[in-house]
């Protein structure tokens, strides 16, 4: 079960009623929250990868269910534009080698729960941003934690989040899961 | 407003009489790219349906309004929304194709390759969208089916209609890119399907074998079908001479490429027997043989009429493949330049064994896509 912020029935439908629909919802929500699209139409994965590339908005990945194919898609958030502001920052390469060293490294993933589901670093924890606040008894204060999200600008947030919250060594990872290489696992 | 719908057949017609026709394809990039509809004088613009949802004034500059316009997407629904936006924008020759690329991709354009010596005719089925060819030899009010595709009714349609009575189906090989139909055409006529058994060593059901020297005689007045070991694309591919005239080649030789040898096991074990096949067994038939294979990779291999044929002959004059002296080279080109697989080859050869039986929505997604049975 994947977490998302709204769920749409477009099961039955035939192209393109499945992408008119998704627009029309995905137009009421909020930046960065995850619609899962419920639909029937064989031809709609490949149509919702290539329409969220066209729009901006994030296509996180589709699951299976018997004939249903339940499509994720993460709405635009524009936090590509922003300029991140913590200083302690590590590079994906540099995480990786660190990685491969220390299997215990924190890795915390502060991507949305849908994110992280389909793609993830293999020991990484996940906390989405929006719940940070609320989950920060889960972590040590005297550990090292890498904080990534997908393009550095969220984890850039929670990095500063966590930092004043008396964590001691966090560093944010640029530029993110965008661009990472190394090993990831998924838990669809 | 009634939008007007345009069939594959009549696409199929623009294709083969070179007629103008712009198509303007909605499907995604990664489709569009992968097959499209062909033709001498058919201009294509992709502009997925997505992009035009909020208005399709940015792609009017791209269609011409001297001609006739045609919106084609995966299945027909996308097409007919999008042809209504560009006739309510102001385009009236505009026309949706029904059933879209699913029908395109399905459809099979008979065409009569030309008479037999002792009475009766060859047919082509030329499968535009997908690039596969079958035959039917027709004599006597008795009719064989060669490579048939899953599209069953056409065939036995068309037998009807010649009021000819199929007694044999063949098929040259185990298709990789396209599902049968010849099983099922046997079934419903009580016809012989017969296979080449090194290919059907998996098969589920009863089969005729199909070896190298075996005649298959239709009709009473004697119209033979010579079965020729020619092993390269698969280890069982046979060819046919039908009536001492016509060489169906199956997927060794096409007209402007030959066969791969890769879809069934590995390029390198049998690209030792294609190089045979096609630089001996091959050399040793008549010239004047006119060749006519189970697929086409381009639309410059359409003849005028919308055939796909050649002389034999003119194939080792002209045919690169046939023109590589050199064994080292011949391998190289063969091995090193294979393209992608065809969609689903796997599970395609599986349903052609008889293993799985995918239903009908199943079976067309799984040959979705251009054919890939040829190197060049």
């Amino acid at each position: 079960m994947i977490k998302s912020n709204s769920v749409l029935d477009a099961t039955g439908l035939a192209c393109p009623m499945p992408i008119v629909k998704t627009k029309k919802t995905i137009n009421g929500m909020e930046p960065g929250q995850v619609l899962e699209i419920q639909a029937t139409d064989k031809g709609s994965t490949a149509d919702m990868k290539a329409w969220s590339e066209s729009t901006g908005h994030q296509y996180l990945g589709t699951i299976e269910e018997g004939k249903i194919l339940k499509h994720y898609l993460r709405k635009s958030s524009g936090e590509e534009l922003t300029e991140t502001k913590y200083e302690s920052i590590i590079s994906n390469h540099e995480l990786q080698a660190h990685l491969e060293q220390n299997k215990n490294s924190i890795v915390l993933d502060v991507r949305e729960a849908a994110e992280y589901a389909f793609n993830h670093i293999p020991s990484a924890r996940s906390i989405p941003l929006g719940e940070l606040d609320e989950r920060l008894g889960e972590l040590d204060h005297d550990d090292e934690i890498f904080v990534i999200c997908r393009t550095g600008s969220r984890s850039d947030l929670a990095a500063q989040k966590l930092t004043s919250a008396g964590f001691k060594q966090v560093k944010n990872v640029l530029p993110g899961m965008s661009e990472w290489n190394g090993p990831v696992d998924s838990t669809t | 407003m009634p939008i007007n719908q345009m069939t594959a057949t009549e696409v199929a017609n623009r294709v083969i009489n070179k007629n103008e026709l712009f198509i303007l394809d909605v499907r995604n990039q990664s489709e569009f790219k992968d097959w499209k509809i062909e033709g001498e004088n058919i201009e294509v613009f992709n502009s997925p349906y997505f992009d035009l949802l909020d208005g399709v004034e940015e792609v009017m500059v791209h269609i011409p309004t001297d001609r006739e316009v045609l919106v084609v997407c995966a299945k027909e629904g996308s097409s007919v929304l999008i042809a209504e936006m560009l006739y309510e924008a102001g385009l009236t020759a505009v026309s949706y194709l029904k059933g879209g690329m699913k029908a395109w991709s399905e459809h099979l354009e008979p065409v009569k390759i030309g008479d037999l010596d002792k009475g009766g005719s060859i047919y082509q089925f030329v499968r535009l969208g997908k690039g596969c060819l079958s035959y039917m030899v027709v004599t006597n009010g008795e009719a064989a089916v060669i490579d048939s595709t899953r599209m069953t009714d056409v065939y036995i349609d068309f037998a009807d209609h010649i009021g000819a009575q199929i007694t044999h189906v063949l098929d040259t090989h185990l298709h990789a890119d396209h599902i049968s139909g010849g099983r099922q055409i046997a079934e419903k006529t009580n016809a012989t399907y017969w296979l080449p058994p090194k290919d059907a060593t998996e098969v589920t059901f009863e089969y005729q074998p199909l070896e190298g020297g075996n005649v298959v005689t239709i009709g009473n007045t004697a119209i033979d079908i010579q079965a020729l070991y020619s092993p390269g694309h698969t280890i069982g591919s046979t060819s046919f001479v039908v009536d001492h005239k016509y060489l169906l080649s199956g997927d060794i030789l096409f007209i402007d490429s030959i066969g791969r040898p890769d879809l069934a096991g590995l390029a390198e074990d049998w690209v030792g027997d294609l190089r045979e096949t096609l630089y001996r067994r091959y050399r040793e038939l008549s010239d004047e043989l006119i060749v006519l294979p189970s697929h086409f990779m381009i639309i410059e291999e359409l003849n005028n009429d919308g055939s796909v044929a050649k002389k034999l002959g003119t194939l080792f004059a002209e045919n690169h493949g046939l023109n590589i002296a050199d064994d080292k080279e011949f391998r190289s080109m063969v091995t090193g330049n294979l393209p992608p697989q065809p969609n689903a080859y796997q599970e395609i050869r599986e349903t052609n064994m008889g293993k799985i039986t995918p239903d009908n929505e199943q079976q067309r997604e799984m040959e979705i896509g251009p054919n890939r049975c040829a190197v060049r």
